[in-house]
């Protein structure tokens, strides 16, 4: 058995079965039709995706760690917070507890 | 026949399309990056390919789970691409060069990669992104193409990911596949993506200098050198997103001559990404037997 990564989550066989409805759903905001239809009624939306009660309550949430804990993977959950205007730097602050500033100065300190 | 000129790692951040379509390449925050690409326009006006080999992974545009290919080609005379969801401008059409595309697979196929063959295909910004920085405002004016391309799709998303020695061997399959291709074309391989970064998790921001430096020495001259990583260990040193460094193992081993770099610009950050620009040139052994 391969040592967990600490704050990485690997997505495999399992994750992409868990999460199958939730990135399905993402990968529809590709149209911005769609991505119209989930502002207008998101709970419908979800619903006509059959997404499961924790990924409900993950996406009522805007919680990408709970989005990913029930499966979601980041290249698909970056196109649904793009529909709220987020961009992978507020994320990466809002998986990481940081604001938005801080984890941007860290990326720039990282790199000096 | 047709001679593999060289080839070109280029980080693929969406937020570069943004810049480019905003005009920012001179900003403080772009100019170290862009500045990387002032030697490739000039190595491309030098040698001029007639076709670009792209190794890339497509980020849920073109492929969703449902059916996931490892390795997929395009085999298409125009390649289209299409919203992302992310507010990122569309690349016009890009031709293709289909028959070169058959000749590759077959030559694939026959080296036991049985890869999916893709007569459509999106293509996201993974492969448009590299070709705005190599031939700047290509994607988006009238001009003539100064390429076709051939589209080279590796997994990146979905676990298991190929290792990076089947990558490099990809690469060489396709290396040894250009060298017997009769047309007299001139071809460079990009590999697009990477180096470290993380975009999800509590470890999001992750990137790895010294990991990053060891990747962009060894793969010069030593490329076997990489191989010995496990996919599970490429993340650990280089972020769940820097396994997109599998696209830059496919271009090296298409490099089939004697390789050196003529290029090479880092720069921490671009958005949530280390990024690097490099420029490898490919000199055919004389004499050297088709293998």
């Amino acid at each position: 058995m391969q040592q967990d990564i600490p704050g990485t989550t690997i997505f495999d066989g399992a994750q992409a079965q868990k999460g199958l409805a939730l990135n399905r759903m993402c990968f529809s905001f590709n149209s911005a039709e769609n991505r119209a239809d989930f502002l207008r009624d998101e709970d419908g939306y979800c619903g006509r995706y059959a997404l499961t009660d924790e990924q409900r309550a993950a996406v009522r949430s805007r919680s990408v760690l709970k989005m990913i804990e029930a499966g979601g993977n980041v290249y698909y959950l970056a196109k649904l917070a793009g529909i709220f205007g987020l961009n992978v730097q507020d994320i990466g602050a809002q998986q990481t507890g940081m604001s938005v500033a801080a984890f941007k100065s860290k990326l720039l300190s990282a790199g000096a | 026949m047709a001679t593999i000129i060289g080839g070109i790692g280029t980080t693929h951040v969406p937020s570069i399309g943004k810049a480019i379509a905003d005009g920012k390449q001179s900003d403080p925050y772009w100019r170290p990056f862009f500045k990387g690409f002032d030697y490739v326009h000039s190595w491309l006006a030098r040698t001029k390919p007639d076709v670009a080999v792209v190794f890339y992974n497509d980020h849920g545009l073109n492929f969703f789970l449902d059916k996931l290919p490892t390795f997929a080609v395009g085999a298409s005379a125009e390649y289209r691409s299409a919203d992302e969801g992310w507010g990122i401008p569309v690349s016009r059409p890009v031709p293709g060069d289909a028959d070169l595309s058959w000749h590759l697979i077959n030559t694939l196929v026959e080296d036991e990669f049985d890869v999916t063959m893709c007569q459509e295909m999106l293509i996201d910004h993974a492969l448009t992104i590299p070709l705005a920085l190599m031939w700047p405002g290509i994607t988006s004016s009238d001009a003539p193409w100064p390429v076709k391309i051939v589209p080279v799709e590796i997994n990146t998303v979905q676990h298991p990911l190929p290792s990076l020695a089947r990558a490099f061997k990809l690469g060489r399959s396709i290396g040894r596949a250009l060298e017997t291709y009769r047309p007299d074309l001139r071809v460079v391989a990009v590999g697009t993506g990477g180096l470290s970064h993380q975009l999800d998790g509590a470890r999001a921001g992750f990137v790895n200098k010294e990991f990053d430096a060891l990747c962009l020495d060894k793969i010069v001259a030593e490329p076997e050198a990489l191989v010995r990583y496990s996919i599970h260990e490429l993340v650990e040193l280089s972020g769940s997103q820097g396994v997109e460094f599998l696209n830059w193992m496919a271009m090296r081993g298409a490099l089939t001559g004697e390789v050196r770099e003529l290029s090479r610009n880092y720069h921490i950050p671009i958005s949530n990404t280390a990024a690097a620009t490099a420029v490898y040139a490919n000199q055919a052994a004389a004499g050297r037997k088709a293998a």
